[in-house]
Order: structure tokens, then C-alpha cells, then sequence
């Protein structure tokens, strides 16, 4: 378990005048389930577009599996192993569930689509994986909202990636939806295959499947513990905390600058 | 279209006995049918076929099949290019201004560079790309939104047609004459054989390879495709290049069946337009990620059918804009119902 997937160092990214992430330094093991928590402009997002290829961070170095690696595409990510799940799932309404399972990868009987094949095996590895939607050729559009995070989700694993990031997995999901995402973790989790990072803001149920939790602020990462060493309390301390000292360096901000 | 039926049903029904077995092949044949976006068109185009048929006899005479369908297969053409291109989330105004320019390009090129007819139609269908891959550029790179772009280049493109041609039409340059003319438009059902062909073609494009699936997937959820990794920037400039192509072949085929080279027929707003509506009666939405290759081809006959029908029963050319503003209308908010309604019949 101690085998490291994902290392992050000393990561910092500028837009302008705006510093998104100051010095952030990560580790992710085989196999292991990590919550980045991170409230709203923390710079979870820009962290993510850097670690999925879409962003190159203008310090700091990634080491995937112990090798450096110089992201330079969402592709050449996806090549070596990471890939990621976004809150708007990167899912086309309009197609089915099997073409979006393949979606950029599809299987071809070159000039056509192997569209017979595409269903066969994505039934088969929704099947394996235990997300259960009937008929892959249905039009993605008439899915739940758990139903099409499953479906991003297993079209990650099903492309062979070793490190998965997945973006609120659980945002604007009611409760039933949620505990259908938090098996599906946790069944990747038993097989090991899958190093996972689930970025979110509610933590409460991040924590019930992650190995370990880390919390960004202010484009660093400030707290770093095993989830069983920390408990929703301490959490929801830290955060609040910061909102507080926000408030009070805006609120002395304000008085300032008021005559 | 029938086997595209066939085979959605089939699956369904492989297991109960005999009798009962072919009710539900029917059934679900029949559902399947109801549930294709093209439906309502065909059902509109067969309704006006025994309207018109009713009221007129020579409605079906071969003659005015002929008609018809060389009324239908330029614009059908064209507003196959316009359904990728809408499926893709973009439009082109432009494409009506390549059909009109395109067959001056192959004048210019066998009249006064004395190159070959074929190489010269090629080059004029190649200078066509060029000018979508343009409209594509400005619109993507540059961030024109591609109404404005294409606007420009349809204005830009009509300059240089008049300026080039003083607006004086000219005739078929003399090496095409012959096979080539007949082959290209002239033959009494080449331009409908040429439409034929490229709606069948296209139709397996948009909906059984790889540059269907980006289409709609760039057009349906841009920020999800690139995600995905789809490379959005090269399936919008290409749709822009196979409008323009599409465009610039329509207006070949119309110069070559009238005889004529002409700046005023056979190209400009009207095709661009009616090749639109086409797409849009024919169930493609202007919001991108949807839209039927042949669904355009039935719209298109809907609009000739009526055009034609309205001609034989004597009635005011006049009134065919108003049942024409009156079919968009009709069919886009039936569209927006009837996708509202699919959405609803969620399992």
C-alpha cells in the first residue's frame, strides 16, 4: 500500500495578477482513496485542470508512479494514467450510453463505427463494475444524475486509468444517488487498482471512503491526516476558521477604507 | 431509412412465438418509427404527395417528378453541409455566395488559365474549402460568433463575384459540354442521383463513424467533448469546409442544368436560406447536437412539393412564403415540444 501513484511538488500557478495555487505538495498512494477538500476559489480546480494535462503549472514538478512527467495535453495525461471525472461529467446528452462510454475512443471497423461491439462491452464492464442502467443504447439524457456519474466514472476506469480524479462526485445529489457513487468508490477501492482523489466541498460524506484527507486553502495544502485521525468537527473547525479570519481581514478592510 | 428501422427493431423482438411475433415486430417497428425525428416530416411530405395528387393529376406525372426533384436537389445538398454544421453548434450564411461563385471560379479557370474541366471543377471545389476553412478559422480561432462571420464572408464573397464577373452572366465554358455537363447536373435525374447519393453518404457520416459522433458531441456538450479530448476546433472548421464544398458542388450542378453561369440563379441567399429551413423543418436544432441528415432531405421535398403544388393549382407564388414562415414556425415548436416531451419519457 505504501507503493506511491501520484506526487505533487511544490506546484504554484499565476493567472495575471491572480495566484491560484502558491506552493502545493501532494501525495497520493496506490490504492488509496484521498479527499482534497477546499473551499470555493481555494484553487481546487485549478489543481485539477494542472494534474488532468489542461493546465501547465509554471513551477513545480509531477511524478507519476516515482517518474517525473511533464504533462502537455489532456491526452498525454490520460496516456500515462490519469484521468479525470468533472462535475459536468463530459457527457453527451444526445448519444447513448454506449458511445459515450467510447466517447473519443471508439472502437472502429474503420470507416464505421463498431457500434455492436461498443454495446457488447460496455454492458459487460457496467455489469462488472455493478452499475445497473438496462440499456446501454439508451440516450444519456434520460439517465439520474447517480446513473451519469456512474457512467463517467466506470468509462475512466474502463480506459485503463490508474489515477482517477473525480470533481464534487457527489454535488447536487440527493442522498439515495450519493450512496450508489460512495459503493462504486468503494468497490474500485477493494480492488486496488485505482488510485483515486475525490475533490469536494462537503466533506461529511467524502470522509466515509477516503483513506486520507487533505485541505487546501489559499493555494496551498494545510492539513494532511488519515481519516482516522480526524473527525467532520475538526474539518468543518478549519474551514469555518478561515471564513472567519476572511471576514475579519475584509471587515478591517472596510473600515480602512471608509473615511 | 426502412433499414435503419428494421434493424432498431429487430433486437427486441428475437424471442416470443410466431403469430404474436409479428404484431410486435410491427409494433415496435411502429415505434420506432414514431420516435425518429424524420417521421413527421416524411408523414407531411406523403400528406402533400396525396393532397396534390388529389387535386391536380399530373401532380405524379414524370415530368413533374422531374421538377420536383430538380427543385429539391441542389438546396437538399446544401442543407445537408448546413445539418453538420448545426449539429456542431455553428452556422453558415456564406454557403449560398460559394454556390454562386463556385461555377465563376471554373469559368475563370478553363476561359482564362485554359486549365482542364475536371482539374478546374476540382480547383473550384477546393477553393470552396479554402473559404469554409476561413469561416471556420475567424470563427473559432478569432471568436466570431459564425452568424457574423459568415455574414462577412457572404458579403465579401458577393463583392468578389460581381467585381469578377461585372454581373454578367457567361456561358458553360466549351471543354465541359457534353458528358461532363450531363453527368454534373444537365442529365435529367443527375442532380437528383448526385443529392441521392450525398444524403446516403452523409447520413452514415453523421450517424455510423467517429466524425458523426464528435460532430454531435462538440455541438451537444462543447465543453464536455474537449474534455474528452475531442479536438472541437478541427470537427467545426471541417463541417465548415464540407458546408462550403457542398455549397460550391450545388452550384455546379444548377449552372450545368440551366446552361447557364449567372450570378442571380442557382446561388446567393435564397439557397442559403431554404437550405435552413430545410434543416430545420426537418428536425435539426439550431442549438447544435441534434439534427437528421435526411430529416433535411424530406424537409427540402416538403418546401419543393409545395412550391410545385401551389404552382400546378394556379395559386399566387406570392403565398408560398407565408405557408413556408408558417412550416419553420410550426416545426420548431413542434421540435421544442416533442424534445420536451422525449425528455419527460425518462425511464
Amino acid at each position: 500500500m505504501s507503493t506511491e501513484a501520484l506526487r505533487v511538488e511544490n506546484i504554484a500557478k499565476r493567472f495575471g495578477a491572480l495566484t491560484a495555487l502558491r506552493d502545493v505538495n501532494l501525495r497520493l498512494d496506490q490504492g488509496e482513496v484521498l479527499g482534497l477538500i477546499g473551499d470555493n476559489g481555494a484553487g481546487k480546480s485549478t489543481l485539477i485542470k494542472i494534474l488532468c494535462g489542461f493546465h501547465k503549472p509554471d513551477e513545480g514538478r509531477i511524478f507519476v508512479e516515482g517518474e517525473e512527467v511533464a504533462l502537455r495535453s489532456v491526452e498525454h495525461a490520460r496516456q500515462v494514467g490519469i484521468d479525470t471525472v468533472y462535475q459536468d461529467l463530459a457527457l453527451v446528452n444526445e448519444l447513448s450510453v454506449y458511445h459515450n462510454m467510447f466517447l473519443n475512443r471508439e472502437k472502429v471497423r474503420w470507416p464505421l463505427l463498431n457500434n455492436r461491439l461498443m454495446r457488447r462491452l460496455a454492458k459487460q464492464h457496467l455489469d462488472d463494475m455493478g452499475v445497473n442502467i438496462g440499456d446501454v443504447s439508451i440516450e444519456v439524457a434520460k439517465l439520474s444524475g447517480g446513473q451519469r456519474q456512474a457512467i463517467a466514472v466506470a468509462r475512466s476506469v474502463y480506459s485503463d486509468a490508474r489515477i482517477l480524479l473525480l470533481d464534487e462526485p457527489l454535488a447536487a445529489m440527493g442522498a439515495k444517488e450519493g450512496s450508489l457513487i460512495l459503493d462504486l468508490i468503494s468497490d474500485l477501492k477493494a480492488r486496488g487498482t485505482v488510485s483515486i482523489i475525490i475533490i469536494a466541498h462537503n466533506y461529511a460524506q467524502v470522509l466515509q471512503v477516503c483513506d486520507r484527507v487533505n485541505v487546501l486553502q489559499h493555494g496551498e495544502i494545510t492539513f494532511d491526516k488519515p481519516t482516522s485521525q480526524t473527525s467532520q468537527q475538526e474539518l468543518t473547525d478549519l474551514v469555518v476558521a478561515e471564513y472567519r479570519a476572511g471576514r475579519a481581514a475584509r471587515a478591517a478592510n472596510n473600515r480602512r477604507s471608509k473615511p | 431509412m426502412s433499414d435503419t428501422i428494421a434493424r432498431t427493431a429487430t433486437p427486441d423482438a428475437a424471442e416470443p412465438e410466431p403469430p404474436r411475433r409479428a404484431r410486435r415486430v410491427l409494433r415496435t417497428a411502429t415505434d420506432a418509427f414514431l420516435r425518429r425525428r424524420e417521421a413527421s416530416v416524411l408523414l407531411v411530405a406523403i400528406g402533400l404527395v396525396v393532397y396534390f395528387q388529389a387535386s391536380t393529376p399530373i401532380f405524379l406525372s414524370t415530368d413533374n417528378l422531374r421538377n420536383i426533384a430538380q427543385a429539391t436537389a441542389p438546396t437538399a445538398i446544401v442543407a445537408v453541409g448546413i445539418v453538420l454544421l448545426l449539429v456542431s453548434g455553428e452556422i453558415d450564411v456564406s454557403v449560398g455566395m460559394v454556390a454562386a461563385l463556385a461555377p465563376y471560379l471554373m469559368h475563370y479557370a478553363i476561359d482564362f488559365y485554359s486549365i482542364p474541366a475536371i482539374p478546374a471543377i476540382l480547383l473550384a471545389l477546393a477553393i470552396a474549402a479554402g473559404i469554409g476553412f476561413v469561416n471556420g478559422f475567424i470563427t473559432i480561432r478569432l471568436r466570431v460568433p459564425s452568424f457574423v462571420t459568415t455574414l462577412g464572408t457572404f458579403y465579401l464573397l458577393y463583392g468578389v463575384l460581381l467585381t469578377t464577373s461585372h454581373a454578367y452572366p457567361v456561358a458553360i465554358p466549351e471543354p465541359t459540354k457534353g458528358n461532363i455537363q450531363t453527368w454534373l447536373g444537365a442529365g435529367d435525374w443527375a442532380t437528383l442521383a448526385w443529392c441521392l447519393l450525398i444524403v446516403a453518404i452523409f447520413h452514415v457520416v453523421l450517424t455510423q463513424t467517429r466524425w458523426g459522433l464528435h460532430t454531435i458531441s462538440v455541438g451537444g456538450n462543447p465543453l464536455g467533448a474537449t474534455e474528452a479530448g475531442i479536438r472541437a476546433t478541427r470537427v467545426k472548421t471541417g463541417n465548415f469546409m464540407i458546408v462550403s464544398v457542398l455549397g460550391a458542388f450545388a452550384g455546379l450542378l444548377e449552372a450545368f442544368r440551366i446552361n447557364s453561369i449567372d450570378p442571380n440563379i442557382g446561388g446567393g441567399t435564397p439557397i442559403t436560406f431554404t437550405a435552413i429551413a430545410a434543416a430545420v423543418i426537418g428536425g435539426t436544432a439550431l442549438a447544435g447536437g441534434s439534427g437528421t441528415v435526411i430529416g433535411a432531405l424530406l424537409g427540402m421535398l416538403v418546401l419543393a412539393e409545395l412550391q410545385n403544388g401551389f404552382n400546378l393549382l394556379g395559386i399566387s407564388a406570392n403565398s408560398f412564403f407565408l405557408i413556408q414562415g408558417i412550416a419553420i414556425l410550426v416545426s420548431m415548436i413542434a421540435n421544442q415540444y416533442l424534445s420536451r416531451l422525449r425528455r419527460a419519457g425518462r425511464t
